[in-house]
């Protein structure tokens, strides 16, 4: 067996599938909610930078965990809030304002990097804290499942608890009926009293919540410092993965699944004696791959549906 | 005065909004640094302050305008494909290529590599156009995703097979003379590509507004519906828009190279196809006024870059800028208010001049 199959088939290859696949998961989930309300947000990119920066900044200055959380988190939702003022309120076209605030993101982000730690690149001057890492009790002695599923930080059992999450505000409260209403045809939601764009609102600041916890993840777990440009594509890449789902739980889950198998191969593919390049670029590719395999699957199966209904008449 | 404002609204507007873009700058330089009036005098003025500088503006301008010209013409038929960036990367890399291992009179030289750059930079477009106009997928994720690509690609060609091992970086082999734009005033490196930039946003101008093909661009973004209707051809409307916005944001990444460095040195992907995307929105995707735009944006840029060297604020100030100004003019509703008094205002005293008639 080659070194790199046998490195795969190991239980650390399912353990960095897992590892790599949080911060795609969480932002997904973000994705996914506001798609369910009809605006596709391509902010996620922005939210997790500034939360994942407010995380670190704040555990570095106050050494507290749970404060570093909210901060993370109301930085993040503050994000989506903006663009949802200017997309719902202001009339901006909700692409342009998510690109002018990804961009925004990445400039305050920078500006104030330098400004805290007198660096341009990343924060590790600073001396920020991290997630803990959790050994599940009974599972930890598992043989190969064990290695797999336990000691991940807590944010990585976290994000499947978000699935859950997500699952029962979409189809067990009463927001995510309207959240579905709205998205499915926002007119005849208005028609029976619902005030789509305070629903669309709280959809998006629902999307800000999940993409800080994959911000705060990125910075406070999967490394320890802050990087400029650190989510490096992942919120556009959590796009491609909800038009995978279908926007659905489970959906999400296993698209995330999927792309964070890719970069974990990408990952593991860097130990053979192919230029580095090409491994980085893997994750890029393949989300184009798919994106394009799937819209033509979409389209089969859009031509073909019009022809049943015939036969059935 | 009521009538001005209502003829000239957007651009008042647009004012409106770089001007507030500025004035948050100025807030944030007054509250964070130590000498904030040397600092804003450096920002605001300091562009202008030598004869470099001056040419630096332009010099820099002209990769955005070519950028911004590549997303207008995008956008302006509704397709959201913001790949310029990779088109621009790729284009430059393997236009840089062909140049560096051909040997060709100059007269020749010059428009080849241009081509060749232009068409790999199409080429590059059309994979975001036709998953779109075949099968419905977002040309946005898509072109993204493609400028990671292109970095990537690009990086390897350089990196194994056009790398200058002379030098001390990553940068390809000089280009061979016959291929380099010319810097024609002294003390600057203002080049013929600029030229090239300002020629390609009054063609892109005729293109859009004085011929057919720009016409159905124009109504196919406007409408996608009315468009088909009308027998317009949108499958080939949707694939020729991004395919021309790549062509020439591939091209312009050769002007840089052949123009500015007269060889490959771009470590980390310059950005360009981003600011192209803010002064498309700044112009209104109108070819001419991203000319204006782009000077705006360069401007800004070098002010950046001074403020960076000379005091104590970093020069990501301006990515800030940037992005508030975008905001703003693409909130529709931002000062709709004021314009809708008065329009109001101004019907009401045509009723006025009106009624002795009556």
């Amino acid at each position: 067996m080659s070194p790199l199959l046998r490195s795969i088939l190991s239980p650390e290859f399912g353990f960095a599938v897992l590892r790599v696949m949080t911060p795609l998961l969480f932002a997904a989930l973000g994705v996914a909610i506001s798609e369910m309300a009809g605006s596709i947000n391509i902010a996620l990119e922005g939210i997790m930078l500034v939360s994942a920066f407010t995380g670190v900044v704040v555990s570095a200055y106050t050494g507290s965990l749970v404060i570093a959380l909210l901060a993370g988190l109301i930085a993040g939702i503050i994000l989506a809030a903006m663009l949802g003022y200017f997309h719902l309120k202001l009339k901006a076209d909700i692409i342009l304002a998510a690109i002018a605030l990804n961009m925004f993101a990445s400039g305050i982000t920078i500006f104030l990097t330098f400004i805290f730690a007198h660096d341009k690149g990343t924060t590790s001057s600073l001396r920020s804290l991290v997630f803990p890492d959790i050994h599940i009790p009974v599972i930890k002695s598992i043989p190969i499942l064990g290695e797999i599923l336990s000691g991940h930080n807590i944010l990585t059992y976290g994000a499947l608890l978000a699935v859950a999450l997500y699952y029962i505000i979409i189809f067990k409260t009463p927001l995510g009926l309207r959240i579905r209403a709205v998205g499915q045809n926002p007119d005849a939601a208005e028609s029976v009293g619902i005030d789509v764009n305070r629903i669309k609102l709280y959809a998006l600041l629902l999307s800000g919540f999940f993409g800080a916890f994959g911000g705060l993840y990125l910075a406070m777990g999967y490394v320890s410092w802050f990087a400029r440009d650190m989510t490096a594509g992942r919120g556009f890449i959590a796009i491609a993965i909800t038009t995978l789902g279908g926007y659905l739980p489970i959906g999400t889950f296993l698209a995330s699944l999927l792309f964070g198998t890719v970069n974990a191969l990408a990952i593991y593919i860097a130990s053979l004696q192919i230029p580095s390049e090409f491994v980085s670029l893997i994750p890029y590719l393949v989300t184009v791959i798919v994106l394009a395999v799937y819209s033509v699957q979409a389209r089969r199966k859009k031509a073909r549906k019009p022809t049943k209904a015939k036969e059935a008449v | 005065m009521d009538k001005f404002i209502l003829k000239y609204f957007n651009l008042i507007r647009t004012i409106i909004a770089v001007a507030i873009g500025i004035t948050i700058s100025v807030f944030i330089i007054y509250v964070m640094s130590e000498t904030p009036g040397l600092t804003l005098r450096t920002f605001l003025l300091g562009p202008f302050l030598s004869k470099s500088r001056v040419a630096n503006i332009i010099e820099s301008a002209s990769p955005v305008i070519f950028c911004g010209l590549a997303i207008a013409v995008a956008f302006q038929a509704e397709q959201f494909n913001i790949g310029a960036e990779g088109a621009l990367f790729i284009g430059a890399t393997v236009g840089t290529a062909f140049a560096v291992s051909t040997h060709l009179p100059i007269f020749i030289h010059i428009p080849l590599t241009l081509l060749v750059a232009g068409i790999v930079g199409a080429c590059w477009s059309f994979i975001p156009g036709i998953l779109k106009a075949k099968w419905e997928a977002s040309e946005l994720i898509s072109s993204l995703m493609l400028n990671y690509v292109a970095y990537f690609l690009g990086l390897y060609l350089i990196n194994y097979h056009f790398r200058d091992k002379g030098a001390g970086y990553l940068v390809s082999y000089k280009l061979p003379e016959t291929a380099w734009l010319n810097q024609f005033i002294g003390g600057t490196r203002i080049h013929w590509g600029i030229i090239l930039s300002l020629t390609f946003a009054f063609l892109v101008y005729y293109f859009l507004y004085h011929t057919t093909l720009g016409y159905e661009i124009r109504t196919t973004g406007f409408n996608l519906r009315f468009a088909k209707f009308g027998g317009i051809n949108v499958f080939k409307i949707i694939i020729l828009s991004q395919v021309i916005s790549g062509f020439i944001a591939g091209l312009g990444g050769m002007t840089e190279v052949m123009g500015i460095h007269r060889r490959f040195n771009w470590q980390l992907s310059p950005g360009y196809g981003w600011d192209g995307i803010v002064v498309a929105i700044i112009g209104r995707n109108h070819p001419l006024l991203i000319i204006v735009a782009s000077l705006f944006l360069s401007y800004l840029s070098i002010g950046g870059q001074v403020l960076n060297l000379l005091t104590d604020i970093p020069s990501e100030i301006i990515v800030v800028i940037q992005s508030i100004i975008i905001l703003l003019i693409t909130a529709e509703a931002f000062l709709s208010q004021w314009k809708y008094r008065i329009t109001v205002r101004e019907a009401a005293k045509k009723e006025v001049a009106y009624e002795p008639t009556s």
